[in-house]
């Protein structure tokens, strides 16, 4: 057994423990006075801890707890010791979930003195642990955290998250009508961390069991699906000087987007010349064809001749050259942004390409997209033209290898090649590649024909 | 080059359940997986393996109406037979022909027994292969080396062929090490007919009958496999079949999660299988010291994609077919009602060894096994069913199941050509170590804490413990692998030590300082001022004896404070 640790939370060493006494003491003591809540703070298990490891809780909360028993062991640079409780209480909240690592002094849970409190520790705890940054996690800290904390959460509209229920692991052959989740340990695993409810997820292996990656697939996919919608935001709805948490969904984004970083990309832009373009458009748009449908049907058509650019890069070691070219459209919805998916953009018809992007947004506005709709894209196409903007650059959304910004198609003066000076209709689009499997020549190439074709449409239409 | 370690397991009996507790200190509760020397390979064909056995009953019969059984003959062919070339055979065959003994050795099968063929010896092979995989995927581990690897990989036959390889080097290696001692090596099954008289052969030849003067069964074990499970070979599969690495599959249930079950997780997991564990009793690895398996889980298991299931009893297992998995149906070891049905890729039995001594003809000198294993006194005289001790019998190794490990059956073995030559000789088993190879490895030798308390409560006398991390240790932090204790129980009175447990980077190999003082009686006051080398893993076990408080002084006789060089 570890050593039991008679010191129990404070802070043994005297020095810390008048370091940590002082810098706690406005917060515990005001709540002290009025609701005898006392933290529990990283013990100094040896003279050189300067932070430490919950390896694990020997409690859970809402359990009471008697002076002198056991509530954590803690892993310290040297050993792994029992730390005993010096009060008498209840557990009422854990700020540092097991694996999770804090310095030295730092509160790691709150202890209510009756059970009454707990609710009142418990609301506390969050409140201040978002404002405890230096609680350093080990692993990153799920999304749903901060679920609580969205007001209306449970009584928004669920319907995706019932609807991806339904969806969930019936197709099993064992699964005995969902009752029983056949999922892969590891899986198990991920959805724990993930926080992901593993009755929502359809499984991709073996005889329809659950694997890591459904899972990986899910946590991203979950927390859009289950976002609630929102009252009409007015701009002025924002309150200066307030800090709001994210969204589940604006939690996804954010952590998509610094996912990314981790992946090499570059750019590259190319100007197109959309005269023929603007000209089919015209003609067709009666038949319901959008400008959107038309960029996918292009963009899909020139990856057919560049497959690389459809790939991505999975494992840091390969090439995953994707069987279908499916063109995800960026689109701002309240709140945030979702990608629904245009499948096999290639082979399907700009006028059916067109009503399914339709419903698409439809879709994504009232929330109802399913997994597959917004998580199977290939390549991305993100399009601010339509505010003016005409150049951006835009962030790869992992697990694809290209996106591309579309800028607006404006009337600019072009010197031709025989001297003359005209006028014709351009836009920039510049592609955000992953330079692991997608190269410059690559790009390069593909918005070459990407240009042939938008300059002469007729293939979109075929 | 004996198989050192042996890999092993909660010992387990056929009739009983695999999860027995046993009281004694002494019977730690792993068994290395060994030889078995009349050599039925199980796992190729246990169904043949029952063919012979039956006709080896039937041929017992006819000699037995010779009926010149009750008499043992007055010269002999042998001064000693063993039966069984495992390990232990092996290991007292050698010393008996250091000794002038005429010795014979009979194999049924292949020199080596389990340990060389099925078990220690190929482990180890595939182990050193999870162990770089290991290595080489922490991509955390590299970088904070400096290291730079890019995607590592694997070729599943190419990692077979190393076991398989391996194991038929270390068995030529045996087989050349008795010939060129003279050790007659006679193929063919044995079997006791009488007193000192062993017939041998192989089916469909005629019996050859020998004498000896001493016989020693040394006939060791069979992986064990409860009652409701069935073995395919193919996706429900034993020690035996799993270290032919066949295939890797994508979800394994090991049932068991003792040594064997630990070792294979590690080799699986590492080869990008997932693991679920099926243990009987409520906590993992319940043979092991239980600080020392806390730690292991959270090292071995947590982080690691293996999930577990304790407190329930694999009842029935059914191997993969008509394009359905391997159904495992988990029944709670309590209240014995249906808990969980598992669908996994493969299952792996990993619920012990059970003695291979049926068909050994024990009946004709009036001995009865006791769940298969042959009743013997601690000096291996094999004791027959009146509880009297049959002379010039003895028995070694798993066959005994005193301690089912590999180097436990040869120095056992060592131990009865001792007593045959004159020299009366008891071994200490709490001086024999024992190591699980995982990655970091687990080592021990002696008593557990708890199983310390027990004895210091019952005889009367206090213990201490003293710990040390590997944290602390220069040569583990510069291999970036600080995770790690060392433990030690010991009288604070006298300084005995009671019990070393150390889990950390070359546990196993930092075992035998523990284990020699212990086998030599070398109390810690004395051993605490031996000097070890800066900087090495073994300063480990310097600071741990260094941090032992021990009333006693040092004897003067210390060894160490003699002047060394001239």
């Amino acid at each position: 057994m570890a050593n039991v640790l008679q010191t129990s939370f404070l802070p043994s060493t005297s020095s810390l423990r008048r370091r940590s006494i002082s810098g706690s003491k406005g917060k515990s003591q005001s709540l002290q006075v009025k609701a005898k809540i006392r933290e529990i703070f990283m013990p100094a298990l040896s003279s050189t801890m300067t932070e430490g490891k919950i390896v694990s809780w020997m409690k859970s909360e809402g359990d009471k707890l008697s002076k002198g028993e056991s509530v954590v062991v803690v892993e310290s640079d040297k050993a792994d010791m029992d730390v005993e409780s010096f009060h008498e209480g209840f557990l009422a909240a854990i700020m540092v979930e097991e694996g999770g690592v804090a310095p030295v002094g730092s509160a790691i849970a709150l202890l209510a003195e009756t059970e009454d409190e707990i609710a009142e520790a418990k609301a506390k705890s969050q409140s201040s642990s978002n404002s405890t940054p230096q609680v350093v996690e080990e692993k990153p800290k799920q999304i749903e955290e901060a679920a609580p904390d969205v007001p209306a959460a449970a009584a928004a509209p669920s319907v995706p998250v019932a609807k991806a229920v339904t969806l969930g692991s019936a197709v099993h052959p064992a699964s005995e009508g969902g009752k029983r989740i056949v999922a892969s340990p590891y899986a198990k695993k991920l959805a724990k961390e993930l926080k992901v409810d593993l009755g929502t997820v359809v499984g991709s292996g073996p005889l329809g069991r659950i694997v890591a990656k459904d899972v990986e697939a899910a946590a991203v996919a979950v927390p859009v699906a289950a976002s609630p919608a929102k009252p009409d935001p007015v701009a002025p709805g924002i309150e200066l000087g307030t800090v709001v948490p994210f969204t589940t969904m604006q939690g996804a984004v954010s952590r998509n987007m610094v996912e990314s970083l981790s992946v090499p990309t570059f750019r590259v832009g190319y100007t197109i010349t959309t005269n023929a373009l603007d000209a089919l458009y015209k003609k067709i748009k009666s038949k319901g064809v959008t400008m959107t449908a038309l960029l996918a049907k292009a963009t899909a058509l020139a990856l057919v001749q560049h497959p690389v650019v459809n790939s991505c890069c999975r494992d840091g070691n390969s090439f995953t050259y994707n069987s279908s070219i499916n063109i995800a459209v960026a689109v701002a919805i309240d709140g945030g942004l979702i990608t629904p998916v245009l499948q096999d953009a290639d082979k399907v018809d700009i006028y059916t390409l067109s009503r399914k992007w339709k419903e698409l947004v439809d879709k994504a506005r009232a929330k109802q997209l399913q997994p597959h709709e917004y998580n199977t894209g290939t390549f991305t196409l993100s399009n601010l033209g339509m505010f003016g903007v005409d150049r951006f650059d835009a962030i790869l959304p992992p697990g694809t290898g290209a996106i591309m910004a579309v800028g607006a198609s404006q009337p600019s003066v072009v010197a031709s090649m025989d001297g003359r000076i005209g006028m014709k209709n351009q836009m920039q689009v510049n592609v955000t590649a992953d330079h692991r499997v997608i190269y410059g020549a690559d790009l390069a190439a593909f918005l070459q024909t990407l240009a042939k074709i938008v300059e002469d449409p007729k293939d979109l239409t075929f | 080059m004996h198989s050192t370690l042996s890999f092993s397991q909660a010992t387990t009996v056929p009739t009983t359940n695999y999860a027995f507790h046993s009281q004694s200190p002494i019977n730690l509760r792993f068994c290395g997986l060994r030889r078995e020397a009349f050599g039925i390979s199980i796992l190729t064909r246990s169904s043949s393996g029952r063919v012979r056995l039956s006709t080896r009953g039937r041929s017992k019969r006819t000699s037995a109406s010779t009926g010149n059984n009750g008499t043992p003959p007055k010269s002999f062919d042998y001064d000693l037979i063993i039966i069984g070339a495992g390990v232990g055979g092996h290991g007292a065959a050698l010393h008996a022909v250091e000794k002038g003994l005429k010795t014979a050795i009979i194999e049924g099968d292949v020199v080596g027994g389990t340990c060389v063929n099925r078990g220690c010896v190929p482990s180890k092979a595939l182990l050193a292969v999870s162990g770089r995989m290991r290595e080489l995927q922490s991509e955390h581990h590299m970088k904070a080396l400096g290291l730079q690897v890019s995607a590592a990989g694997y070729d599943r036959q190419g990692v077979a062929d190393h076991a398989n390889n391996l194991a038929s080097k270390i068995r030529s290696n045996l087989t050349n090490s008795m010939k060129a001692l003279g050790v007659d090596i006679l193929t063919g099954f044995g079997t006791i007919v009488g007193p000192q008289k062993v017939k041998y052969g192989k089916v469909g030849f005629t019996d050859n009958v020998v004498t000896a003067k001493d016989i020693i069964i040394a006939t060791g074990s069979v992986p064990f496999v409860p009652k409701g499970i069935e073995v395919d070979g193919k996706t429900v599969i034993t020690s035996d079949h799993a270290l032919k690495l066949e295939f890797v599959p994508d979800w394994i249930a090991i049932v068991g999660s003792g040594y064997i079950g630990l070792e294979f997780s590690d080799v699986y997991t590492a080869l990008g299988s997932e693991v679920t564990f099926i243990e009987a009793l409520d906590q993992l690895m319940p043979g092991f010291d239980p600080e020392i398996s806390k730690l292991a889980q959270r090292v071995l298991i947590n982080p690691r994609k293996i999930d577990y299931h304790t407190g329930v009893f694999a009842t029935k297992i059914t191997p993969a077919r008509d394009g359905k998995p391997v159904i495992v149906e988990l029944t709670d070891a309590k209240t014995k009602e249906h808990k969980d049905t598992l669908e996994v890729d493969a299952a792996l039995i990993a619920t012990g060894r059970a003695p291979f001594t049926y068909g050994l003809g024990l009946e004709n000198i009036n001995v009865v096994t006791q769940r298969g294993f042959v009743p013997v006194d601690e000096r291996m005289r094999v004791i027959d069913a009146n509880g009297n001790l049959v002379p010039h019998l003895y028995c070694i190794g798993d066959a005994n199941g005193k301690m089912m490990l590999a180097h436990a059956a040869s120095a056992q073995g060592i131990s009865v050509v001792k007593q045959v030559t004159g020299r009366d000789h008891v071994l200490n088993h709490l001086s024999v170590p024992a190591a699980c190879f995982t990655h970091p490895e687990i080592s021990m030798v002696g008593l557990t804490e708890p199983q310390a308390r027990e004895k210091a409560e019952k005889e009367g006398f206090e213990i201490s413990v003293a710990k040390t991390s590997f944290k602390a240790n220069t040569k583990a932090l510069a291999e970036n692998e600080g995770e790690g204790l060392a433990k030690l129980i010991y009288r604070p009175d006298n300084g005995e030590i009671l019990g070393v447990h150390i889990f950390g980077l070359h546990a196993a190999d930092l075992i035998h300082e523990a284990s020699n003082a212990v086998a030599l009686g070398t109390r810690i006051q004395d051993i605490r001022f031996a000097v070890h080398a800066h900087p090495t893993l073994s300063e480990v076990l310097d600071e741990l004896f260094k941090s032992a408080k021990v009333k006693a002084p040092a004897s003067t006789s210390s060894p160490i404070s003699e002047p060394v060089a001239a």
